[in-house]
C-alpha cells in the first residue's frame, strides 16, 4: 500500500520539481485528450509548445499575453504570501481598463506623447480603488475577501458593459457597444515596428526586479510574509495585520489595474465589452505555478501564454475548440497542488500483509 | 394581484437553485471543508445535465447526470484536500477554474441544441385557487424537493446520530478521530454530498430554469451559494430563507424592467452581486457572532496521527 509520510524538513528539490512534474502530468493528460478526440497528439503538442516560439511574430504575441499575466500574478503573489485571498483580480483589471479608457478619451490630436503615462497611472488608480473596496469591507466589517472580491468582478463587468452601451458609447460607432478609438498620444509605444509587443514588456521586467527586492530584501516585505506564514508570531512582533491587508490588496489591485490599462491603451485602443479576458483568473494559476516567486512567475506566465496561443492555433489549424486552453490551465493547477504534497511528504511503499501481521503481533 | 403572484413564483424558482446548491455546501462545511469549486461543479453539471436531456429527452435522467457530474468533480477535490492535505482555498479555486474551461470545452457542441417542450406542473385543485394557486402551486417538483430537503437536512443535523457525528467532525476532527470515527471518510462523504447537490442545482438551471447551454451560464450563482452558508450561519432553514431572499433580488430586476423603470439593465443585473456584498458585510460585522456559529475546524486540514 502507498502511504504518505511527513518529511522532517520540506524538500527544496521537490519545490522546484513539482511544477515540472505537474506540467508533465498535464501534457500526458493532454496527449490522452488528443487521442480521444481522434487528433494527432504530436501535432497537438506542437501547437502548444513549438509553434508559439517559432517566429518573431509569434514571440511578440506570446509576450502580449505574458505581460498582463506577469503583472497581475506579481501582485497576487504578494497577496497570497500575506494570506490575503484576493481572487477578484479580473475585476481590478477591468476597472484599470475603465479608468485608463476614461483618461484616454480626454486626449485630443494635440496632446503630447507623454500622455500615455498618465493613462497607465489612471489604470493603476482604478485597480487600487476597486481592491480598496474589498480591503475596506474586510478591515471594517470582517467581510470575507474571497467572496467580496469575486462579487466585484461581476459588478465591474456590468459597469463596463453599462458604460460602453450607455454614456461612453461612440456616437459615430453605428450603435456598436464601444467607445471612440483613443487618440494616438494615449497609445502605449511599441518596441519594434511591425510587432505588437510594446513597452509593457519592459515595465513587466522592471516590476519583476522590483517585486523580488520588495519581497526578499525589504523589512516591509518580510512583515507581510511573516503575517501570512505565522499570524501569531507577526502579532507578537507587533506587525500590523491591517497594514498587511491594505498593502497586499492595494499592491495587487494596482498591478491588475496597470495590466488592464496596458490592454486598453495597447492592443485594444478602445473599450468594448470584450475587455475582460480571464487574465485575472489565469494569473492565479500563474502565481501558484510560479511558486509565488517573481522569477518563477515569469516562467509560468510564458507557459500559460503558450497554452493561450496553442489553443488559438489548435482551433484554427486542427478544428479543436479554443476552450481547450482553459482545460489545460485548470489541469495544471490541479496537478501542481497534488504534486506539492511531495514537498512536505514522501511516498512510502508499505506491504499490506506486513502491516496486518504487525498489528496481530501487537 | 396577478403580477405579484407571478413575482412570488419566480422568486421561489430562482431561490430553489441557490437553496439546493447552498444546502449541499452547508453539508461539507459542517464537516469542516470549504469547497470554493461550487461554480465549477455547477457549470460541469449544467452541461452534463443539458447534454443528457438532449440525448435522452428525460429531465430526471438529466438531473441524475448533473448530480453525478457534481459528485465526480467533488471527488477530485475531496481526494486532494482530505488525503493529500492540499490547501482548501487553492484546490477549490482550481476546481472552479477547471470547471469553467472543461464545461466550455465539452459544451461547444451543444450551444445550438434545444430541449423539447418544457413540462408544466401544477398541484390539482390547489393550483386553481386565486393568487395562492399561481404563486405557490404551479411549480416544478424541484421547488418542493428543495423545501423537503431543507427539513430533512435540519432533522439530520440536529436530531440524528449521523448528523451529530458529522457536526463533531466539523467542530473537532481530533476528538471525533479519538472516539474512533473515520474522520476522513466522513469528510469525503460530506464533500460528495455537497458536490451532488451543487450538481443537481446546476442541472436544474440548464434543464428547467433557463433551458439551454451557454458558456459560463451559472454566472456566479455558485459563489452566491457559498456566501449564503455564511449568511445563514450554517443553518438549513436560514439557507432556504436566504435563497428566497436572493431569488427575490434577482427577480426584482426583471420586475422593475417590466414596470418600465428607467434604469440601465446592466445596473439592475448588478443587484444580486451587490446584495451578496451587503449581506456579507451585515452578517460579518460581528466577528464573535460568526465565530460562535462557524464549524470550528472550517478550512483547516486534518491529518490523523500528526
Amino acid at each position: 500500500m502507498l502511504k504518505l509520510e511527513a518529511r522532517a524538513n520540506p524538500s527544496r528539490a521537490m519545490s522546484v520539481a513539482s511544477p515540472l512534474l505537474a506540467l508533465a502530468i498535464t501534457v500526458l493528460i493532454g496527449i490522452g485528450l488528443f487521442v480521444i478526440l481522434d487528433k494527432d497528439p504530436v501535432r497537438g503538442l506542437q501547437m502548444f509548445f513549438v509553434e508559439p516560439l517559432k517566429s518573431g511574430y509569434q514571440l511578440s504575441e506570446l509576450a502580449m499575453k505574458a505581460v498582463p499575466l506577469v503583472l497581475i500574478a506579481l501582485g497576487l503573489a504578494v497577496c497570497f504570501r500575506s494570506n490575503v485571498w484576493n481572487i477578484g483580480a479580473e475585476g481590478q483589471f477591468i476597472l484599470g481598463a475603465i479608468f485608463a479608457g476614461g483618461m484616454a478619451m480626454q486626449a485630443g490630436p494635440e496632446t503630447g506623447r507623454w500622455f500615455f503615462v498618465i493613462v497607465l497611472l489612471a489604470g493603476v488608480v482604478g485597480g487600487m480603488v476597486w481592491a480598496a473596496i474589498t480591503a475596506g469591507l474586510r478591515d471594517g466589517f470582517n467581510a470575507n475577501e474571497i467572496l467580496v472580491s469575486l462579487m466585484l468582478v461581476y459588478v465591474a463587468d456590468m459597469l463596463l458593459s453599462y458604460l460602453v452601451y450607455g454614456p461612453w458609447k461612440d456616437p459615430a460607432g453605428f450603435n456598436f457597444p464601444q467607445t471612440i478609438t483613443f487618440a494616438d498620444a494615449t497609445k502605449v509605444p511599441r518596441l519594434f515596428t511591425g510587432l505588437r509587443v510594446n513597452i509593457g514588456l519592459v515595465i513587466a521586467l522592471v516590476m519583476v526586479a522590483v517585486f523580488t527586492v520588495f519581497l526578499f530584501r525589504t523589512y516591509q516585505g518580510l512583515k507581510l510574509q511573516v503575517g501570512g506564514l505565522a499570524p501569531m508570531a507577526a502579532r507578537y512582533a507587533g506587525f500590523s495585520s491591517r497594514q498587511a491587508l491594505w498593502t497586499a490588496l492595494l499592491v495587487s489591485g494596482g498591478m491588475a489595474g496597470l495590466a488592464g490599462a496596458l490592454e486598453a491603451a495597447g492592443p485594444l485602443g478602445q473599450l468594448t465589452p470584450h475587455v475582460p479576458s480571464g487574465y485575472g483568473f489565469a494569473a492565479i494559476i500563474v502565481a501558484f505555478v510560479g511558486r509565488l516567486n517573481p522569477v518563477g512567475i515569469v516562467f509560468s506566465a510564458i507557459l500559460m501564454s503558450m497554452f493561450y496561443i496553442g489553443g488559438e492555433l489548435a482551433q484554427s489549424r486542427m478544428g479543436l475548440p479554443k476552450s481547450i486552453t482553459g482545460v489545460f490551465q485548470g489541469l495544471l493547477l490541479f496537478a501542481l497542488l497534488a504534486c506539492d504534497t511531495l514537498i512536505h511528504h514522501r511516498i512510502r511503499w508499505q506491504r499490506g500483509a506486513r502491516v496486518a501481521t504487525a498489528r496481530q503481533e501487537a | 394581484m396577478e403580477p405579484i403572484a407571478l413575482l412570488i413564483a419566480a422568486t421561489m424558482n430562482a431561490g430553489t437553485v441557490l437553496a439546493i446548491a447552498s444546502l449541499g455546501l452547508l453539508i461539507n462545511e459542517r464537516a469542516g471543508i470549504v469547497n470554493l469549486g461550487a461554480e465549477g461543479m455547477m457549470l460541469v453539471a449544467a452541461i452534463a445535465g443539458f447534454a443528457t436531456g438532449v440525448h435522452t429527452g428525460n429531465d430526471w435522467l438529466a438531473f441524475a447526470a448533473g448530480a453525478g457530474a457534481g459528485a465526480a468533480m467533488a471527488l477530485l477535490f475531496g481526494v486532494l484536500v482530505i488525503w493529500l492535505n492540499t490547501n482548501q482555498y487553492a484546490s477549490g479555486l482550481a476546481l472552479s477554474l477547471f470547471g469553467v474551461g472543461f464545461s466550455a470545452f465539452v459544451g461547444i457542441r451543444y450551444t445550438q441544441e434545444r430541449l423539447g417542450d418544457r413540462p408544466r406542473f401544477e398541484i390539482p385543485g390547489l393550483a386553481d385557487l386565486p393568487f395562492v394557486g399561481p404563486a405557490f402551486f404551479k411549480h416544478h417538483p424541484m421547488v418542493y424537493i428543495a423545501i423537503v430537503l431543507t427539513v430533512v437536512l435540519a432533522w439530520f443535523l440536529y436530531r440524528s446520530r449521523a448528523g451529530l457525528v458529522l457536526r463533531a467532525v466539523g467542530e473537532s476532527p481530533e476528538s471525533a478521530h479519538a472516539l474512533g470515527y473515520p474522520v476522513r471518510r466522513i469528510r469525503l462523504l460530506a464533500v460528495l454530498a455537497g458536490g451532488a447537490l451543487c450538481g443537481l442545482a446546476g442541472a436544474y438551471i440548464s434543464v428547467i430554469y433557463t433551458p439551454l447551454w451557454v458558456e459560463g451560464m451559472i454566472a456566479g450563482k455558485g459563489w452566491i451559494a457559498l456566501a449564503l452558508t455564511t449568511f445563514a450561519t450554517w443553518r438549513p432553514a436560514r439557507v432556504l430563507l436566504g435563497a428566497y431572499l436572493f431569488g427575490g433580488v434577482t427577480m426584482l430586476q426583471f420586475h422593475l424592467q417590466g414596470q418600465g423603470v428607467q434604469i440601465a439593465s446592466q445596473l439592475l443585473t448588478m443587484l444580486p452581486y451587490l446584495a451578496t456584498i451587503v449581506v456579507l458585510v451585515l452578517i460579518s460585522r460581528n466577528p464573535t457572532f460568526i465565530r460562535v456559529n462557524m464549524p470550528a475546524s472550517l478550512g483547516k486540514p486534518f491529518y490523523p496521527g500528526s
